[in-house]
């Protein structure tokens, strides 16, 4: 009898060191700021224990199905405390944090009365001297198993999710055997085992289905450590560090890797830029990052660009975030560099400014709202604001994991007119991606390129505007504002990738 | 494997996308559990309750001048704006246009708001077919309509076609595409609807009703079912699926404001069968609209008259005498009154005023008092951002609500070409077809702004329960008599007829003259009383009516 309860310490104690743990590490996951987010979560835990154990002197009667009683709360409450913070981040972003630290505190001071009830229940039997000794001994030892196990196997084998369905597990599996070894003493003992059973089962079945919803909840989380995470009204930017490798993360699409975002930059801007020895104005919409800009300001013929992105949290970061000022080489302190923040359609529409190199670097058109600004309609208005001689550039989503797509956009552009010239590059982070040169005359790439490159040659570049077989052109409709054809085709080739 | 768009595309199709992003979706919290949030401000727009007592009441001052005028034009609705559009075409620029707001454009015109302009009342223009002719012309004019405006298929300007998606319904929680709900009904609804279907589209390949409708075929069986009530009609095909008379009544109450068992069968089948317009850049059944509903059109029609137009100025006394027309005009501006002598008059103000305002003319006003009016109740709410789209079809433009008393709301912002969601005027329409139109306007004038708003925020919170706390401010517009309706009997049983008729000085224009109310007729009776101006005058003109 002893010995069992002092293995429940043992198993209740890591419960417990395990759901802080897990509290910690998912809020600094989806919060940024590991240090901050561990020290306020383990400091609400201690503190939320003592209270716990504050409360434990008000338990006179009936000590064992008490503490039947909060394990099996604690055990589904903890159980489900990770699954059920993750879908209310990515559901319900707003409350996050006061549900976080509600469950962080509850778990807690439920913690805080086990183990003063333990040693109640072991006092009945044993010096009070031994018990502490031991209890305490139990409650380490549990602890340094955990803190060894979490990051060396939990994590990397189950998830978040699923670690805490187990210790979930664990708990309840506790409760249930303190129902047996007491059996002779409890009153309403079928009850309380029909309860265990039926939380056994619940986390049981939780844990069994873990799979598909932590692959629901967790693609929306990073492996890497976040360095920067911020809600602006527009949209959640976080940036997250591996080694060398930064990435932006906008609404948890990718947007860049600094590890290749160099091939998708220079296959943005050179191989237009490089043949418009007389560009002098440039307009960039979208691209808040200044990678573009980094690319755009090797050319010393250009006097003037002007940047319009929506987002003044982006421009800012990107103009003052050390790291980030290092990737794009400083580009938003450049005098010649003008940013608007201002919503790029609305800016167009009201605008008489004409460019002679326009980047135009949208999201992909994953919704009706996007699909506008790859319509025949919005092709129009650009070519009010490209020069005579003036070259645009659309970023048009991967022509191999989204062919019909990418051919879509290069038949809205020619429905309006004006002469597209497709390409393509590889983006190790994105896969096969797509690009189309927007002009009014046949376009010949450069001879040579007038500025450093890391990735393009004058060699090269022809084989661009290749296409093998597999992302050749197919037919497709042009995309209006009345049929948005595009976020159709996007939908199903994009959820075909997805399967 | 990671990709940018990965997420996107799952936004797309499912419910992650309310993160955030661009579809229209900046983290708005919601507002705190328990008490509603208070009504928005706003305004109560329409029927001007005290200037109407005054009216009725001749507390009026009397005319101190008389003025001579060879072309008056009382109303400037669509049908007083095209007579003038055509009038001046015409080379006549010897005419005035009263109008009595502050506005033209009638229930066309457009309103503003904190959250940009958005439609008064009327908000769509369908593909117009070859006989509306001077339809055609305009659009043509304001260079919508590109190339040949007679092409059977003409290119339209894409930002004035409805983007896509154009309509959805919201039934059982979810959110369906189209107007028919094809999801939660059964195979024979399925079934009925489709022999509904053939039944329009045999009467369409006969080419039997038409747009203007004074050139629909009037054989004897077409005009029998003018005695018809729609729902009778349908009842007589065997057709008694209920989500199949929801979707007509859901139509006549659209386009007539009036209960389908109250709609005469002709107009019922008029609106299903009389669309033959197409595109060659759109579907057939795709609509003209923009943000602020059909201000455009009235544009269109007043840019070259807008000197020939005199606002706040109301017609209320109408005598013909041997050599002119003499109008009464107060203006209340001036709190004093005008006598206009005109040599030839269009009214274009609707013809409920008729009884009321024209003197010794006892044919008009019998015509005038068998005409019934639907009131109308429109709402627009300004919101700071759109609600989230809800389960199932993304947002269109026109979001309508099954079983409801309402019909749906549309979008302002639809028509935008914007990456943010700054905000938007959601219209909510409601014609009061559910008891007869006195008690309809007695509701309209007596109930508050306050109880009107909870109404509809009780309709539309079944699909948005946080619209309410998105909503900054709120007006109601109130129209006792929108239209006219086409009850049964009324289209072809003679009550019309003395209005669509030509007289020596006097002519119609108003889209009552038809016996419903669209643009389409609207205009085409206006730009008719021109013509007809215009062969009194002796003045040469082109037809744009052929
Ligand atoms: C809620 C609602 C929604 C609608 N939606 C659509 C739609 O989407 N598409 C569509 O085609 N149609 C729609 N309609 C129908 C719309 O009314 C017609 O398209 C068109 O605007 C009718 O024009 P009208 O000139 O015949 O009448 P009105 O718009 O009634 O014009 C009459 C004009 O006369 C003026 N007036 C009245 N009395 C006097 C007086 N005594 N002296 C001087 N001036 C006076 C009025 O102020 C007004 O400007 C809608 C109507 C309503 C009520």
């Amino acid at each position: 009898m002893q010995q069992a309860l002092l293995a429940s310490v043992f198993v209740v104690a890591s419960c417990g060191l395990a759901y802080e743990l897990i509290a910690g590490a998912l809020a600094s996951y989806v919060l940024g700021d590991s240090i901050t987010q561990f020290s306020t979560v383990i400091g609400t835990y201690l503190f939320a224990m003592g209270v716990g154990s504050w409360f434990s002197r008000y338990i006179v009667r009936d000590l064992v199905g008490r503490f039947v009683r909060i394990e099996l709360i604690i055990g589904v409450l903890g159980g489900f405390s990770a699954a059920a913070l993750y879908f209310m981040f990515v559901w319900a972003p707003e409350p996050f944090k006061i549900a976080l630290y509600l469950i962080v505190f509850l778990i807690g001071m439920l913690v805080g009365l086990e183990i003063p009830l333990i040693m109640r229940i072991l006092k009945r039997d044993i010096a009070f001297k031994d018990v502490v000794s031991q209890v305490l001994t139990f409650d380490y030892l549990g602890a340094l198993a955990v803190s060894i196990l979490f990051p060396v196997l939990l994590v990397p084998h189950l998830g978040l999710v699923r670690s805490a369905l187990l210790f979930g597990l664990l708990n309840v599996a506790v409760a249930l055997w303190a129902l047996w070894l007491f059996r002779t003493q409890l009153p309403a003992i079928a009850w309380l085992r029909g309860q265990g059973i039926a939380a056994l089962a619940l986390l049981a079945v939780a844990f069994a289905g873990a799979g598909e919803m932590t692959s629901l909840a967790e693609t929306h989380l990073y492996a890497d450590e976040i360095v920067h995470a911020e809600s602006s009204p527009y949209q959640r930017i976080v940036v997250t560090r591996w080694k060398d490798d930064l990435r932006l993360h906008l609404n948890n699409n990718l947007q860049f890797s600094s590890r290749d975002e160099y091939r998708y930059h220079e296959a943005l801007v050179h191989p237009a830029l490089a043949t418009l020895p007389g560009a002098r104005r440039v307009l960039v919409l979208g691209g808040g990052d200044g990678l573009a800009l980094r690319e755009i300001l090797k050319y010393p013929q250009v006097e003037a660009v002007t940047l319009v992105d929506l987002d003044p949290a982006m421009t800012r970061l990107f103009s003052t975030a050390p790291a980030l000022t290092a990737l794009n080489a400083n580009a938003f302190a450049s005098p010649k560099v003008k940013v608007v923040n201002a919503d790029a359609l609305v800016w167009l529409e009201e605008s008489r400014e004409q460019f002679d190199f326009v980047v135009v670097d949208f999201p992909d058109p994953s919704n009706f709202a996007i699909g506008k600004l790859y319509s025949a309609a919005f092709y129009r208005l650009l070519e009010k604001h490209l020069s005579a001689t003036g070259l645009a550039v659309v970023q048009s989503t991967s022509p191999l994991y989204a062919r019909q797509s990418f051919w879509c956009v290069v038949t809205t552009i020619e429905s309006t007119g004006l002469v597209a010239a497709p390409y393509h590059a590889l983006v190790p982070s994105f896969g096969e991606w797509g690009f189309v040169l927007v002009g009014r005359r046949a376009y010949a790439p450069p001879q040579e390129y007038p500025v450093a490159t890391r990735f393009l040659t004058p060699a090269l570049t022809p084989a661009l505007f290749e296409f093998p077989k597999d992302m050749a052109r197919v037919p497709a409709e042009v995309n209006q504002l009345n049929n948005q054809a595009l976020v159709r085709y996007f939908e199903r080739e994009w959820r075909h990738v997805i399967r | 494997m990671r990709r940018r768009g990965f997420l996107g595309a799952l936004g797309a199709c499912g419910t992650l996308g309310t993160l955030g992003g661009l579809s229209g979706t900046t983290l708005v919290a919601g507002c705190s559990p328990g008490s509603p949030p208070p009504i928005p401000r706003g305004r109560v727009l329409g029927n001007d309750v005290d200037l109407g007592h005054r009216l009725r009441a001749g507390d009026l001052p009397p005319p101190g001048e008389t003025r001579k005028i060879p072309v008056l034009i009382v109303g400037g609705g669509i049908g007083g704006l095209a007579a003038g559009w055509k009038l001046a075409k015409a080379g006549v620029d010897d005419f005035l246009l009263l109008e009595m707001e502050e506005e033209t454009g009638g229930n066309s015109r457009g309103l503003a708001t904190a959250a940009g302009a958005c439609p008064f009342a009327a908000h769509y223009l369908p593909l117009p077919g070859i006989e509306a002719v001077a339809v055609r012309e305009l659009l043509a004019e304001l260079g919508v309509l590109q190339g040949d405006p007679r092409a059977p298929r003409p290119t339209y300007d894409e930002r004035y076609l409805c983007a896509m998606p154009q309509e959805r319904l919201y039934r059982n929680g979810l959110w369906q595409e189209g107007l028919w709900p094809h999801i939660g009904t059964n195979a024979n609804d399925h079934a009925q609807y489709a022999r509904f279907q053939e039944l329009m589209a045999a009467y369409r390949d006969r080419r039997a009703f038409s747009v203007p409708m004074a050139l629909s075929r009037r054989s004897p069986e077409l005009l029998a079912l003018d005695r018809v009530s729609m729902r009778d009609w349908l009842l007589a095909q065997k057709l008694d699926s209920a989500p199949l008379h929801w979707y007509v009544d859901y139509a006549c109450r659209d386009d007539y404001g009036t209960a389908s068992a109250d709609t005469s069968a002709w107009a019922g089948i008029h609106y299903f069968a009389c669309r033959s317009g197409e595109a060659a850049n759109a579907e057939h059944d795709t609509v003209l609209t923009a943000p602020d509903g059909n201000a455009w059109l009235v544009r269109g029609l007043v840019r070259g008259i807008t000197a020939r137009i005199q606002s706040g100025a109301i017609a209320y006394r109408v005598e013909q005498t041997k050599r002119a027309v003499l109008v009464d005009v107060f203006l209340p501006a001036e709190e004093r009154s005008v006598r206009f002598a005109a040599e030839q008059l269009i009214w274009a103000a609707p013809l409920f005023l008729v009884p009321r305002v024209f003197v010794g003319e006892a044919k008009l006003a019998a015509a005038a008092q068998r005409y019934s009016h639907a009131p109308w109740l429109v709402a627009n709410l300004v919101v700071s951002s759109l609600p989230s789209a809800g389960a199932g079809a993304p947002r269109a433009w026109d979001n309508v609500l099954y079983d409801s008393p309402g019909l749906g709301y549309v979008v302002s912002s639809h028509q935008q070409m914007r990456l943010a969601d700054a905000g938007a005027v959601l219209t909510y329409y409601r014609a009061l077809s559910g008891m007869s139109p006195a008690a309809g306007r007695e509701a309209l004038l007596s109930r508050t702004r306050e109880t009107w708003l909870d109404e509809v925020f009780a309709d539309l919170g079944r699909a948005h329960a946080e619209l309410r706390s998105l909503t900054v401010a709120a007006d109601i517009v109130r129209l006792g008599h929108a239209m006219a309706r086409p009850t049964v009997g009324f289209i072809w049983g003679g009550a019309r007829e003395p209005f669509a008729a030509d007289s020596p000085r006097l002519r119609f224009a108003h889209a009552d003259v038809s016996g419903f109310s669209i643009f389409e007729e609207a205009q085409y009776r206006g730009v008719l009383a021109a013509e007809r101006t215009l062969r009194r005058l002796g003045v040469r003109f082109t037809s744009s009516l052929v």
